[in-house]
């Protein structure tokens, strides 16, 4: 880390998130960048208190996407409801157990460590905090990374919806849990997009003044 | 301190003056660690090549049935548009549209502005409202999840196949080829050096 670090907002630049060009932080003037025409923000607007809401809703319905089921089967011999969990636990019992544990990564660990690391991120950043500020920001890049993995449940419910369909022998459906869990995912996706972790960094800068 | 040669990091706002690659080089932020951007040494060409077959693939990969499952004397296959119906008109709306969005809707709008942006410019021409396009692509990019839906066919082939007979179909293939071109192409689009070209306005 370079001992006297200088962000662009110290020098009154503004850093255009669309193209990367910077911009004299003129009060008054035009608010668009002159090379692509974005909107010019310090940083994203409102970026905490955006965070928070979706992180919020997406904490309530992450209790329903776990408890309600996601899938629905029904045949001649048996009906089965299957949650998330059960789902998993399906198919470690049938023997591939790599796939369970990709499924419970992806379906339980993921969402639930998302939710909890961009808590930390968003009260961190709120309480201007400069703890680990490098770890912080490695964090933030890795839960934009594996959000999107957390779709992996929706999308097998999908094709087991889509093929079997067998009027007589067996139906699946899919059940309100699914949506309750495609809820948290976008959710969580559109939290993290909202989180600015220039906000990391900002608290360092004031102390240099 | 004159901005014209300096960038700022888009995670941590340090400003910096952007280092000069080798071909293939990366450049990284020195504070927070994040990738600024990467070298433009013969980038567009490779981008266009592989956004043109991941266009050809994504047709493979939805006109054409993924798998097949046999039961008895029947058998059922389901694209993945029709998958995505069939939870549309068991009422599921909501979760049909975002799986055609994720899956169908945003990869190929992804490739066809890739095509709109690239094919012009190895011809030495600058299409009109590259703005916008270059900032869809990056409101887009989130939200294409080949990749997810690929390792979702995997899992519900093992599945699938503890129940019934399953017979991969040809989207299944085109699935995995996709995946690769479409991973190949973003990574090689270099935003930066379309943007280098377009003029100040008003500055
Ligand atoms: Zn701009
Ligand atoms: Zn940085």
């Amino acid at each position: 880390m370079t001992p006297r670090a200088v962000s662009a907002a110290d020098e009154g630049l503004l850093n255009c998130h669309s193209c990367g060009l910077l911009s004299k932080n003129v009060p008054n003037a035009h608010d668009r960048c002159p090379r692509c025409g974005a909107h010019l923000h310090l940083r994203k607007p409102d970026s905490l208190a955006r965070t928070w809401a979706l992180l919020i809703a997406a904490f309530l319905l992450y209790i329903p996407a776990n408890i309600l089921p996601v899938m629905h089967t029904a045949s001649i011999i048996y009906e089965e409801d299957d949650t998330i969990m059960s789902g998993v636990v399906y198919l470690w019992t049938s023997g591939s157990w790599p796939l369970a544990i990709l499924v419970f990564c992806a379906s339980v660990t993921v969402p639930l460590a998302k939710l909890i690391a961009l808590s930390v991120l968003a009260w961190t950043a709120q309480h201007k905090s400069t703890w680990r500020q490098q770890e912080r920001t490695r964090l933030y890049r890795l839960v934009e990374f594996v959000g999107r993995w957390s779709m992996l449940d929706i999308f097998v419910v999908t094709l087991m919806v889509g093929l079997v369909h067998f009027q007589s022998l067996a139906t699946i459906s899919a059940g309100p849990g699914a949506v309750a869990f495609a809820a948290v995912v976008v959710l969580t996706m559109f939290a993290a997009m909202s989180f600015d972790p220039r906000l990391i960094w900002d608290p360092e800068q004031k102390q240099d003044d | 301190m004159s901005h014209e040669h300096l960038i700022a990091c888009h995670e941590c706002d340090l400003l910096l003056r952007p280092p000069e690659l080798e071909p293939g080089g990366v450049a990284r932020c020195p504070r927070c660690g994040a990738t600024l951007y990467k070298s433009a040494h013969r980038s567009q060409e490779r981008a266009l090549a592989f956004t043109v077959s991941a266009i050809i693939l994504l047709m493979l990969a939805n006109f054409f049935p993924i798998m097949a499952l046999q039961v008895g004397g029947n058998q059922v296959s389901c694209t993945l548009t029709s998958a995505a119906l069939m939870l549309y008109h068991e009422g599921m709306q909501e979760l049909g549209i975002l799986v055609l969005i994720t899956t169908v809707i945003v990869p190929t709008a992804q490739m066809l502005i890739m095509l709109y942006v690239l094919l012009p410019l190895s011809l030495d021409y600058l299409p009109p409202r590259i703005p916008d396009m270059l900032r869809m692509l990056n409101m887009l990019r989130p939200w294409s999840m080949v990749e997810v839906f690929m390792l979702g066919i995997l899992v519900s082939l093992t599945k699938l196949t503890a129940m019934a007979t399953v017979i991969p179909g040809i989207a299944l293939w085109s699935f995995a080829a996709l995946m690769v071109l479409m991973t190949a192409a973003i990574s090689a689009f270099n935003a930066r050096h379309i943007w280098q070209l377009l003029p100040l306005e008003n500055a």
